[in-house]
């Protein structure tokens, strides 16, 4: 009675899952899907490493304090980096006055309550501190950019497809749009055209316009491309400040975890040596 | 264990007596996992994965607790209380990366088990209760796995929620008040997080009930072996400890070595992106997919792309994908081949592993977008599944002639017959 009703059902499901395909096929083989624009111009992140890539990446810090000058001079302006604090600066190389320093001189006061009159009012930053946001709120965001709400960088190397190398990309791939491409999809007004982007045109004008548009203490030349790969390592420090930590930790513990498996794995074939003697006997026997 | 010849728990010492006589706990470990259990001399590598799940259960449930120290399920802090464990509480981004590869883990390791049991028929009498509780483990642990996705409260959390509670509203009458239910309001907010929070903490206790249950359902008959014979005598057993529980040993650390490198070096490789954006329900995300163990039943769904009669497609692809995996409880009965083993079933054999490819395909399937070629490669992928369970297991049985059994299983391993009378 089981098989019965089994095979019933398993007829029902499987024959209207073939009649689907069959009106499926159909539709696709009379009508087939067009390539969309957004598609067909869209291109992959380039091909770029940072030092902390790998199992055994490590940040470098020089590019990540350079990154930060342009996070600072450049992006800080319209992005937020909210989960990074003042503090966490030091694990980039800062010494403790350097980032009370930065907080102190961050152009942006950090919001409070006026410790005379209880109206909200703001403060200097101090090393506790989070970074202060450039915008009161999201409304504000929107208002001042075209109703593009400029994204929290402090995870966007994590929260975005392909990471880093995207960052980079979309930082140095705007460009004039192709001479073959849909009047659809050309850039309306204040959108700029960047195949790297999802859907080719972007709210962000090009932040890094010009070479030098930040001027580097360490004497490396501030190219656009040396900027983006700069911030874009950066940006990975600030999805995963303790990717260090993690790739260290990572390599202790593989190590003991293959002593301990080898030693296992010996007193396995000790316990089993006596039923494996057996049976190769009693088969060469055979 | 009851047969004759397993070694019975003798306290040596005075105090062993007298526990033994008061709560006799140390003989009831001896005859689980002990010396007092006799298993199958000839189980291979793929008897391990049981207690490989059990193991990476036991690293979900401790590093869960540690993050429910930190973690806080309320909507408007509960994406900040997950960055907040990854960057001030100390070593908190280990846990929280071991708690959220383990649960992949888990999931290997249970499919890799279930696999196993379809294999080598530990679905068929005398365990059929024991595969029973094995499915009810599988369904808790989607359960689990589901509302645990849900708490960091990333766009993928939210928007998962939005689509899996969705389904229920497919149900004719009553779906809608379910859906209400489930999320305590119309669409996920406060009152679902909260709830969800609730119940993958209470789940996981569940799951370690039903888990006692399923090991106690093993040891009535014992475990089943890759020949499927019975076992005869003493010959064809070796005590659990230390044989397999060395076995046990040495792969756990191999599964751990996995985990390892995934977790330390790879982190964020079987997570989604769109899960570090904040949840935002005015932003739909291109491309809503579940964790990957979820792929296949989801490939299953979306497979359903037109009405039958007056059942909309949306309705019958849940109601496929809930049966796709219930008919698991009937499958004692849809396949009554008496041969246990699908190493002496020649027809059987080709079909599994068709039925193993379906599933990767199904999964891949899942994994994509809704677009073609994946939904009709997802049809027809989805149509084997159910005739496999459904239509070629029942006749199957009928019409396959298996090849001859060994009569025992020290015969299969030394080819030699069994010696000794049981």
């Amino acid at each position: 009675m089981v098989r019965i009703i089994g095979i019933l059902i398993g007829l029902f499901f499987s024959g209207w899952l073939l009649v689907s395909f069959g009106m499926g096929a159909k539709e696709y083989i009379t009508n087939p899907p067009v390539e969309t624009a957004e598609h067909a111009f869209h291109k992959e992140a380039k091909d770029v490493s940072f030092t902390s890539d790998g199992p055994l990446g490590k940040f470098d810090r020089q590019q990540l304090q350079r990154g930060f000058q342009v996070y600072k001079e450049v992006c800080a302006a319209c992005h937020s980096l909210r989960l990074v604090a003042f503090r966490n600066l030091e694990e980039i190389g800062y010494n403790e006055d350097e980032v009370k320093a930065i907080a102190a001189n961050w152009p942006i006061q950090t919001p409070d309550v006026d410790p005379a009159t209880g109206e909200m009012s703001t403060r200097a930053s101090v090393a506790a501190d989070k970074l202060p946001k450039p915008f009161a709120n999201d409304v504000a965001a929107g208002a001042a950019n075209n109703n593009a709400i400029p994204p929290d960088l402090s995870l966007i190397t994590k929260a975005r497809e392909g990471g880093a190398p995207y960052i980079y990309s979309l930082l140095t791939g705007y460009q004039a749009p192709p001479a073959d491409l849909p009047k659809a999809n050309q850039p309306g007004p204040g959108l700029h055209y960047n195949p790297y982007f999802a859907n080719l045109n972007l709210a962000m004008a090009p932040p890094l316009a010009a070479a030098d548009m930040v001027s580097y203490s360490d004497g490396t030349k501030a190219s656009i491309d040396q900027m983006a790969k700069d911030v874009s390592a950066f940006l990975i420090w600030s999805a995963e400040p303790k990717l260090e930590e993690r790739h260290q930790a990572g390599w202790a513990v593989l190590a003991f975890l293959l002593i301990a498996t080898i030693l296992a794995y010996l007193s396995y074939r000790t316990i089993w040596a006596d039923v494996k003697a057996e049976k190769k006997k009693k088969s060469a026997e055979a | 264990m009851s047969f004759p010849w397993a070694k019975q728990y003798t306290p040596t010492t005075e105090f062993g007596q007298w526990m033994d006589k008061q709560l006799p706990l140390p003989r009831f470990v001896y005859n689980s996992v002990g010396a007092g259990y006799p298993a199958p001399r000839n189980l291979n590598y793929m008897w391990n994965f049981g207690s490989m799940a059990g193991l990476f259960l036991v690293v979900q449930i401790v590093t869960g607790i540690i993050l429910a120290m930190h973690y806080a399920a309320n909507a408007t802090i509960a994406f900040d209380s997950v960055e907040h464990i990854m960057r001030d509480v100390n070593s908190g981004w280990m846990i929280r990366y071991a708690h959220a590869n383990g649960a992949s883990f888990f999931f290997i390791a249970i499919y890799l088990h279930i696999g196993r049991g379809l294999f080598y028929g530990s679905y068929k009498a005398p365990r059929e209760m024991l595969w029973l509780l094995g499915v009810v483990i599988y369904l808790l642990a989607m359960a689990t796995a589901f509302m645990g996705y849900v708490l960091p409260w990333g766009q993928m959390s939210f928007w998962g929620a939005k689509v899996i509670t969705g389904l229920f509203e497919a149900i004719p009458f009553i779906g809608k008040p379910i859906q209400e239910l489930l999320l305590g309001g119309f669409a996920p907010d406060n009152a679902a997080l909260n709830r969800f929070f609730s119940l993958h903490y209470l789940l996981p206790f569940v799951i370690v009930g039903v888990v006692i249950m399923h090991i106690w359902a093993l040891h009535i008959p014992g475990s089943n072996n890759p020949t499927g014979v019975d076992v005869k005598g003493p010959q064809d057993t070796v005590p659990f400890h230390p044989y397999y529980t060395a076995k046990d040993g040495w792969t756990i650390g191999l599964a751990l070595i996995f985990f390892t490198i995934l977790m330390f070096f790879l982190p964020n490789a079987l997570g989604h992106a769109d899960n570090y954006i904040p949840a935002n329900p005015l932003s739909t995300p291109a491309h809503i997919v579940p964790e990957w163990y979820f792929w296949p039943w989801y490939a299953i769904l979306r497979a359903f792309t037109f009405d039958f009669l007056f059942i909309p497609a949306k309705l019958l692809g849940v109601l496929a994908m809930f049966s796709a995996i219930l008919v698991w409880f009937f499958l004692p009965w849809l396949d009554k081949s008496p041969v246990r083993s699908g190493s002496f079933r020649p027809k059987f054999k080709i079909f599994f592993v068709i039925l193993v490819i379906d599933v990767l395909i199904l999964g891949y399937c899942g994994g994509a977008p809704a677009e073609e070629p994946f939904v009709m490669i997802s049809q027809l992928a989805a149509a084997y599944y159910f005739a496999h369970f459904l239509i070629i297991l029942p006749l199957l049985s009928r019409l396959e002639k298996p090849e001859p059994l060994p009569t025992s299983i020290t015969e299969s391993v030394t080819g030699k017959p069994l010696t000794t009378a049981s």
